[in-house]
């Protein structure tokens, strides 16, 4: 059995009365898209903040690579190799698209001329080659998710966390960016991603976790979640896999 | 040492001391309950309210209760302009401007009030300055029994106007969710002037409260002010009920430990304490985190 | 402005001031207004371009000048070696209250309200302790020898200052093209996102703050050197804290030459109020609070954003203009 590059271990979070997440735990296996699905407010972006360092567990622990990484900040797991993106897209905005990728070529890179060069191919590469030059301000939805990415990408990650990465895109741009996730983890970087687009869910995971209310109440590949009668009621409501049974609309 | 006869008087000066603290403390937190700002500029305010009721005194021989009764709304109105059409519309809602235009609004006051009146310190006398009540075996001075009385209905007042109405439920509703407000209707913009207003009109009381037993000079408000905020952050940014405590408890402290250890260590104790209390625990005992 | 180049043509052109003219009013006026121009570039460096405003700058600007004329009055040790060492003080001090600041995560006007507490803790505790003569205040005795970083005329002064605030210039200038500085001005935008990146916020942070209060506690040390006399008022007051952030802010927050324009501005309109009222006190800094609302209401990157406007639109006029008429390009 190969290590998983990712272990999440019976975590749990409180916020104040409020249990946020409740022995959470699930693997993410080296090279996998493993993706994280559920209704709103189940607590995936507060695992994700705790993965990535911006939130200690109130109990549990993360492993990543074989080390316990829990309770470290998020510059540290930065330098390990974990990159994030965040649900609600945060540009430098008074930096143009090459200076904003270039603080993630950083990392890797003292000389500024290096990392800012850097910064062109990463942009190339994800499709924002003509705008490198353009103010973040200035870009669209579409351009600034992709700019989200090519950040965390510039940092060289082994682990990419993606939150939402498709949110607030049309059909069309989810049909640009599907691939692009895919050639990314061709190139052997492990993805775990939060999202709410099915199709691409459907496409792109080979394992996928269902969180609602803070618990892991499914996981599997993704043909066996879609039929999985729980996942419809945590998105749907009780009884709604009876009903849409009843009604012969429950297709796989 | 620990005689009762010394401790009850300086509690409970301590206690009348602190209720005035409280009240400008109560207008900061306000403030920042509502707006989310620090007003840079509420010791410079106070500083202004002190010698607008030193004037009242000394041009038109008004007794500082008295003057409060027509500076308290002038002050208020000064607030929601200040509010409404300085201080709002010039930060264009970024935080780091807001800050920049109180600091900026705190400089011109305070050197105005400087160059109009220079630097040298003022008091009035008032006849009843001097007398005293007597409470068991304490005498207390009636001014600060006044002043504590005055906190106390004033408090219960602005208790009264949040609960009661509907500009009350208005500011509730605009600490609590600025956008959900803003989606039923309610003048967000209007409603931080009132409440910026009302943390001024607590300035204005307070200064009629000071002015029979302190002094007044250009830096006067700063000194207080600086007690204010330390009782804020101590009690909790936006905490009412945090404000009242903690400037009570700081009010009996400081008198109980003017008792033991003198004057002069007091200014830096006290920034100390402030300085301490950011570092360690800014959202404070009672407030939201910071 | 890109490279090196600008700012040695500026500081070319100002060093011929005292060659041209002889006026030791002219002289006074530019040797205050580069003081201003470097302590404001300390600010800079933190409140520009690292976002956080400091409110207490006067904390590094009095350390350097206590330390410098305290070391010379006190101890009789080379005012030169005094510069230094009052750089090195103001940097130690910047460390502390940025270690204690940044630890505990403050931000904002958190922030802004610590830096503010700890000045005036200084300038209090100088106000009192009998080594800095208290109320009084230190008088640095007339030396005027080179050796003793006194001069007899104003020419030698006027070029150390704008030496220190070429230097200053230089220091920021290639800040600005490090990845300190990339990671700086990340963290200013962005705190969370700089973080995922790999900066550690925290020590970025701490570093601006050290460098910043070092290039401050210089202009200290001239100023006690300059004066000779100093108290606590003067060394960590108010108004030092306030040119210190009024000056960038006019001139252009966040810019190499942000804080050199708006020192000239700020001094020009200090030395008009006294022509126009008397030497009133106060009346300067009413001046100087009311630009300062002036400035974030309607100009908020200040002159250099002003200068960079023009600069946009002219461009794009000229993108439209005829190609006979020499339309450039982007």
């Amino acid at each position: 059995m190969v290590e998983p590059l990712l272990r999440v271990e019976q975590v749990s979070k409180r916020f104040g009365g409020l249990l946020a997440l409740d022995r959470a735990s699930f693997l993410a296996q080296a090279g996998c898209i493993t993706a994280l699905i559920g209704p709103n407010g189940a607590g995936k972006t507060t695992l994700f903040s705790i993965i990535a360092g911006f939130a200690p567990p109130s109990a549990g622990r993360i492993v990543y690579d074989g080390v316990d990484i829990t309770g470290e900040p998020p510059h540290r797991l930065a330098r390990r190799g974990i990159a994030r993106t965040f649900q609600i897209v945060q540009p430098f905005t008074t930096l143009n698209v090459r200076e904003n990728i270039a603080v993630g070529s950083h990392l890797s890179r003292p000389a500024r001329v290096d990392a800012l060069a850097a910064a062109g191919d990463v942009a190339r590469a994800v499709g924002l080659g003509e705008l490198l030059d353009r103010p973040a301000a200035t870009l669209t939805v579409a351009g600034r998710k992709r700019l989200e990415l090519a950040r965390a990408l510039a940092i060289e990650p082994r682990l990419l966390l993606l939150d939402e990465v498709l949110a607030g895109l049309n059909p069309s741009e989810i049909r640009d960016m599907v691939p692009m996730i895919r050639a990314i983890r061709d190139r052997g970087i492990t993805i775990v991603m939060i999202e709410h687009v099915m199709q691409a869910v459907m496409s792109l995971a080979e394992h996928v976790l269902v969180l609602s209310e803070g618990r892991i109440i499914a996981e599997g590949p993704p043909q066996a979640i879609a039929g999985d009668p729980r996942v419809v009621e945590a998105y749907l409501g009780h009884g709604a896999a009876g009903r849409m049974l009843a009604a012969g609309t429950a297709d796989a | 040492m620990l005689s009762s006869v010394i401790l009850v008087p300086a509690v409970l000066n301590g206690l009348m001391t602190g209720a005035v603290y409280a009240l400008i403390a109560l207008g900061l937190t306000l403030i920042y309950g509502v707006l989310h700002i620090i007003n840079f500029a509420h010791g410079a305010l106070l500083t202004a309210a002190m010698f607008a009721a030193f004037f009242a005194h000394k041009l038109f021989g008004l007794d500082p209760y008295v003057a409060a009764l027509g500076l308290t709304p002038l002050f208020f109105l000064l607030g929601y302009a200040l509010q409404r059409f300085v201080i709002g519309p010039a930060a264009h809602g970024e935080d780091r401007n807001i800050l920049l235009v109180t600091l900026g609004l705190a400089v011109v006051i305070e050197n105005a009030l400087l160059y109009a009146f220079r630097a040298d310190t003022r008091t009035i006398n008032l006849p009843y300055a001097f007398d005293v009540v007597e409470v068991g075996t304490a005498f207390l001075a009636v001014p600060r029994v006044i002043a504590f009385i005055v906190v106390v209905a004033v408090a219960l007042a602005l208790w009264l106007i949040m609960r009661w109405t509907d500009t009350g439920k208005a500011i509730r509703a605009v600490a609590k969710e600025k956008r959900g407000a803003e989606l039923v209707g309610i003048d967000v913009a209007h409603i931080y002037a009132v409440t910026f207003g009302l943390g001024t009109a607590c300035l204005a009381i307070a200064a009629c409260l000071l002015i029979p037993t302190y002094y007044v000079n250009p830096q006067a408000g700063n000194a207080f002010v600086l007690i204010a905020f330390t009782i804020v952050v101590l009690g909790g940014m936006g905490s009412v009920t945090g404000a009242l405590i903690g400037g009570l408890f700081v009010g009996v402290v400081e008198s109980l430990s003017s008792l033991y250890l003198g004057e002069s260590l007091g200014q830096i104790g006290i920034f100390a304490m402030f300085i301490l209390v950011l570092l360690f625990r800014p959202s404070g005992l009672f407030g939201e985190r910071a | 402005m890109r490279g090196f180049a600008p700012i040695l043509i500026v500081t070319a052109l100002l060093a011929t001031v005292p060659l041209i003219t002889s006026s030791n009013v002219v002289l006074n006026f530019l040797v205050v207004a580069l003081l201003i121009a470097l302590v404001g570039q300390g600010w800079n460096l933190l409140g520009g371009y690292g976002g956080q405003y400091s409110f207490g700058h006067a904390a590094f600007f009095g350390t350097g000048a206590y330390a410098t004329a305290i070391l010379q009055v006190q101890y009789g040790i080379n005012a030169w070696l005094g510069l230094l060492i009052g750089i090195a003080a103001g940097a130690l001090v910047g460390a502390v209250i940025g270690a204690l600041s940044f630890r505990s995560g403050l931000k904002g006007s958190y922030f802004a309200l610590v830096t503010l507490a700890f000045a005036e803790v200084l300038r209090i505790i100088a106000s009192v302790a009998p080594i800095t003569g208290a109320g009084v205040g230190t008088l640095i005795k007339l030396d005027l020898r080179p050796e003793a970083f006194q001069f007899q005329s104003r020419a030698p002064f006027y070029w150390i200052i704008l030496a220190l605030v070429g230097l200053s210039l230089v220091l920021i200038r290639m800040i600005e093209d490090s990845r300190f500085g990339a990671y700086l001005v990340a963290l200013r935008e962005n705190e969370d996102a700089a973080q995922a990146l790999g900066v550690n916020t925290t020590m970025v942070k701490l570093l601006a703050m050290t460098i910043s209060a070092a290039i401050t506690a210089a202009g200290g040390c001239f100023y006690a050197q300059y004066f000779l006399f100093i108290d606590a008022g003067i060394a960590y007051g108010p108004w030092i804290s306030v040119e210190a952030l009024l000056a960038p802010i006019i001139g252009g927050i966040g810019t190499v030459f942000g804080p050199l324009l708006g020192a000239l501005v700020v001094k020009t309109l200090g030395e008009l109020t006294k022509l126009m009222t008397g030497d009133a006190p106060g009346l300067d800094l009413v001046i100087y609070g009311s630009v300062l609302i002036l400035v974030i209401a309607f100009a908020p990157r200040g002159i250099s954003g002003i200068l960079l406007d023009l600069q946009r639109r002219l461009r794009s006029l000229r993108r439209a203009a005829p190609a006979s008429l020499g339309g450039g390009h982007g």
